[in-house]
């Protein structure tokens, strides 16, 4: 019997040192960085900040109970610009997805066209939408229900557009076979399909909007963020950490009732 | 009614999947296109209906082109051509009947399709369809909800709620159990008679197709290379379609099959025969 | 063909609600608050006239995008940006790892488990402005109160995206290495963390993204990055540059995303 010894590395010499080179040069990068942040940094102020933390928890307490009844028209604001943002932005990305999908798009240029819009509109967060629509529009409730909307088309859209892409087929085929018009396939065919991952995309993205809208009023956008920002300009912090509890209640709130409508409609 | 000349397709790829295919089919007639996967019988079947559009040739339908057709006539032309899917291809979030009265879509403007607002006439007829082929009790199910015959049977429905002059038949039993398949492909050919509908059926199923389709065609390689009763089909022409194999002992089987089997199924023509008579002449 | 009968049947899609009361409640309580919400709005068509015609100037700065007259700030606020997302990323993604294992509910004890949680809940709930705030109160104004902001927020994002892998690990898996008499650390490299390390990975990437385009904002309330740079541009009405950096951020995440659809196929 030859000997033969047979030669078998998962990583090659070539690829353990293409992985070192890769780790090397992500905490160069990392060490780099920190220098950056750090000659920016005021550090005793640093230093001093778990103190300052402290100080700042104690100043809390005891929380100023009475104020939580200055906060029920703020958080209905709150709830109307979650709502009403991500109803505008549901009926506007079904528009625009049905744009942007490839199998669905009229046409190559309007599809290029409903993608620059989709990644616009991710990229820039509601705060900054909030601050552009609060100069043209005046502070209040409508420059934030837009301001969600606008963020949150991009959103919508791109898990819409993905999961338009991803129908089967055949399904669809199968009704144009009868000779159904082509917004009859579409409401036959590729509305059913996509429905259950729309409303999960929905009602998911209106629990992130309560979030997103609980910060829009610090520029003036309504909700309970303009209370926030009083509360921690005039140093009233008792008020503050009443807010604070509000918001995560809100929230927790907001998780378990989309939880429960996805579990309904899906 | 049907006349195919010279169809030829070509995908953009370059695979030639059609090369100059001539077929007739009249009023009525059942034909079984067999052959091995890839010969092209899916793609002659979707080009028919223009699912898939042919590069050179004619599919004359009723004396039209169907290549020639602008969009609308396409879809006029369409709801005369009912169309059954391998896997089965319903919708299936939506119950059986809506995947059925999908099947007279054509007929209806938008908002009522919309709303679901289907004629009276076409309500009692999915009735019927959907009694006759034993999923009365299904009606309002999901159709994910119901096992592979019974999809294909609501897939049935669907082609035959259209009333069409022409049933395209894509490997409707490819995805079934023997038995299931057997009732299924019973059920298509025994329609198709009653209602002397034209029906290209593809199926690589040859024992099936032999027992039930007069007609058989073979293809291979984008080519018809037989064309024939069920009694021609052997030796010789299954390697021409198939290629070489020992077929010896293809025939003998399939023949004890139909002996064991056969009478069962006998039986049960006889009797759904004397039903269709007395429910004629009511 | 089949025969017509005279009887008629009746078809209705079947409703998502069956009874029929419960669905007119329901269809009611929703235009209820529908309009109850649109008359609370109370919507000023006149101030938004105004506004209109006097935003006409700052859209036509918008369609003018200016990178030259301030470009030192906003290569410098981007350059801030990019630090602190990178910085704050790699540190949420360490401090997220024994979080998450605290937080996954077949592996972790009582205690523990609750503790991660609530952890995980407090970063989740609060949006990172909110958070910023609260830094920036404590350690004053810069990059490094958007470091910790991001580092936090990150914190509860992954960690909780992370438990719910580790909840789904296969145990067949782990148990098959381990029945090759294999040690801890072994176990963990041979079993778990190949079922865990992909998509986590993904994760890492995607939360890179969101904090890159949450260092946008926090800038706003002073934690540094190209925020401070953008809100400075709107405080002195210079829409033109605004434009700008808001077309830079777009590019950026526009490149973001093709890094990170890269690394997915990778990961592939």
């Amino acid at each position: 019997m030859p000997k033969n010894d047979y030669n078998w590395q998962l990583k090659g010499r070539v690829r353990i040192l293409r992985e070192i080179l890769f780790w090397a040069a992500g905490i160069w990068l990392f060490i780099y960085c920190w220098n950056i942040i750090s000659a920016r940094t005021m550090w005793p102020f640093v230093y001093d900040g778990a103190e300052q933390a402290s100080k700042l928890l104690m100043r809390m307490f005891p929380p100023n109970w009475p104020y939580f009844l200055n906060l029920i028209r703020p958080i209905w604001d709150t709830i109307t610009i979650a709502t009403l943002g991500t109803i505008a932005a549901i009926l506007l990305s079904l528009f625009v997805a049905f744009l942007a999908a490839e199998n669905t798009s009229p046409h190559p240029i309007l599809r290029q066209l409903a993608l620059l819009i989709i990644v616009t509109s991710r990229s820039v967060s509601s705060l900054i939408w909030a601050i552009i629509l609060v100069i043209i529009l005046g502070p209040g409730v409508l420059a934030g229900i837009i301001a969600i909307s606008l963020r949150s088309v991009g959103f919508v859209s791109k898990l819409l557009y993905e999961s338009i892409e991803e129908i089967d087929k055949e399904q669809v085929e199968a009704v144009e076979a009868t000779g159904a018009s082509k917004f009859s396939t579409l409401i036959y065919s590729v509305v059913p399909q996509v429905f259950p991952s729309f409303v999960g995309t929905a009602v998911y993205r209106w629990d992130i909007n309560i979030r997103e809208s609980t910060v829009v009023g610090l520029v003036g956008a309504g909700g309970i963020g303009l209370q926030l920002n009083e509360a921690i300009l005039g140093l009233k912090w008792p008020d503050a950490i009443i807010i604070f509890m509000m918001i995560l209640s809100l929230v927790l709130f907001s998780e378990l009732f989309s939880a429960k409508i996805r579990k309904i409609l899906i | 009614m049907l006349k195919i000349n010279n169809l030829h397709k070509q995908y953009p790829g370059g695979d030639l999947a059609l090369e100059g295919i001539n077929l007739e089919l009249k009023k009525g007639e059942i034909a079984a296109v067999i052959g091995p996967s890839g010969a092209g019988k899916s793609t002659l079947i979707r080009c028919i209906n223009r699912l898939v559009e042919s590069t050179a040739g004619e599919i004359i339908l009723e004396d039209q082109d169907i290549n020639q057709l602008s969009k609308k006539e396409l879809k006029e032309k369409r709801r005369k051509m009912g169309m059954i899917f391998q896997e089965y291809a319903l919708v299936e979030r939506l119950t059986v009947m809506e995947n059925v009265l999908s099947g007279r879509l054509g007929y209806l403007s938008f908002w009522r399709a919309w709303l679901r607002r289907f004629p009276q006439k076409d309500i009692n007829q999915a009735y019927q369809l959907l009694e006759r082929l034993g999923l009365k009790d299904h009606l309002n199910k999901r159709a994910d909800h119901l096992s592979g015959g019974q999809r294909q049977r609501v897939g049935i429905a669907r082609a035959l709620i259209q009333n069409p002059d022409l049933l395209l038949v894509d490997e409707p039993t490819a995805s079934l159990d023997p038995k299931t398949a057997r009732q299924i492909m019973r059920l298509i050919t025994e329609m198709a008679r009653e209602r002397e509908l034209a029906a290209l059926i593809n199926i690589h199923d040859v024992l099936l197709a032999r027992e039930y389709v007069s007609r058989i065609i073979g293809m291979r390689k984008g080519k018809i290379v037989f064309d024939g009763s069920p009694a021609d089909l052997n030796k010789e022409t299954l390697t021409t379609i198939y290629g070489k194999e020992d077929w010896n002992n293809f025939k003998n089987k399939d023949q004890e099959n139909s002996a064991s089997e056969g009478g069962n199924d006998l039986a049960d023509r006889e009797k759904r025969k004397l039903q269709l008579a007395a429910s004629s002449s009511n | 063909m089949l025969t017509e009968r005279s009887e008629n049947y009746s078809w209705q899609r079947p409703h998502l609600i069956k009874s029929k009361n419960k669905r007119i409640i329901i269809y009611f309580l929703v235009l209820a608050y529908l309009i109850f919400t649109f008359i609370s709005l109370e919507i000023d068509p006149q101030r938004i006239l105004l506004g209109l015609s006097r935003s006409q100037k700052y859209f036509a700065d918008f369609f003018r995008p200016d990178f030259i007259s301030r470009g030192e700030s906003i290569m410098d606020g981007i350059i801030e940006s990019l630090t602190m997302t990178y910085v704050a990323t790699i540190f949420g993604i360490i401090i997220s790892i024994p979080f998450a294992f605290g937080a996954a509910e077949n592996i972790s004890p009582k205690p523990i488990y609750f503790l991660s949680r609530a952890v995980i809940v407090i970063s989740r709930s609060f949006q990172e402005v909110v958070i910023a705030i609260f830094f920036v109160v404590v350690i004053g104004f810069g990059p490094m109160a958007g470091v910790l902001t991001l580092t936090f927020s990150s914190i509860g994002f992954l960690a909780k995206l992370l438990a719910e892998e580790i909840e789904d690990i296969d145990w067949s898996q782990v148990e098959a290495v381990k029945a090759t008499g294999a040690s801890w650390p072994q176990l963990m490299t041979y079993a778990i963390l190949p079922q865990i390390l992909p998509r986590f990975i993904g994760l890492a990437v995607y939360r890179l993204d969101i904090n890159f385009r949450a260092s946008a904002v926090i800038g706003v309330v002073g934690a540094g990055g190209i925020g401070t740079t953008l809100n400075a541009a709107f405080d002195r009405y210079e829409f033109d540059s605004a434009s700008a950096i808001l077309i830079v951020m777009i590019a950026i995440v526009l490149l973001g995303e093709l890094f990170s659809s890269f690394i997915r196929k990778k990961l592939k």
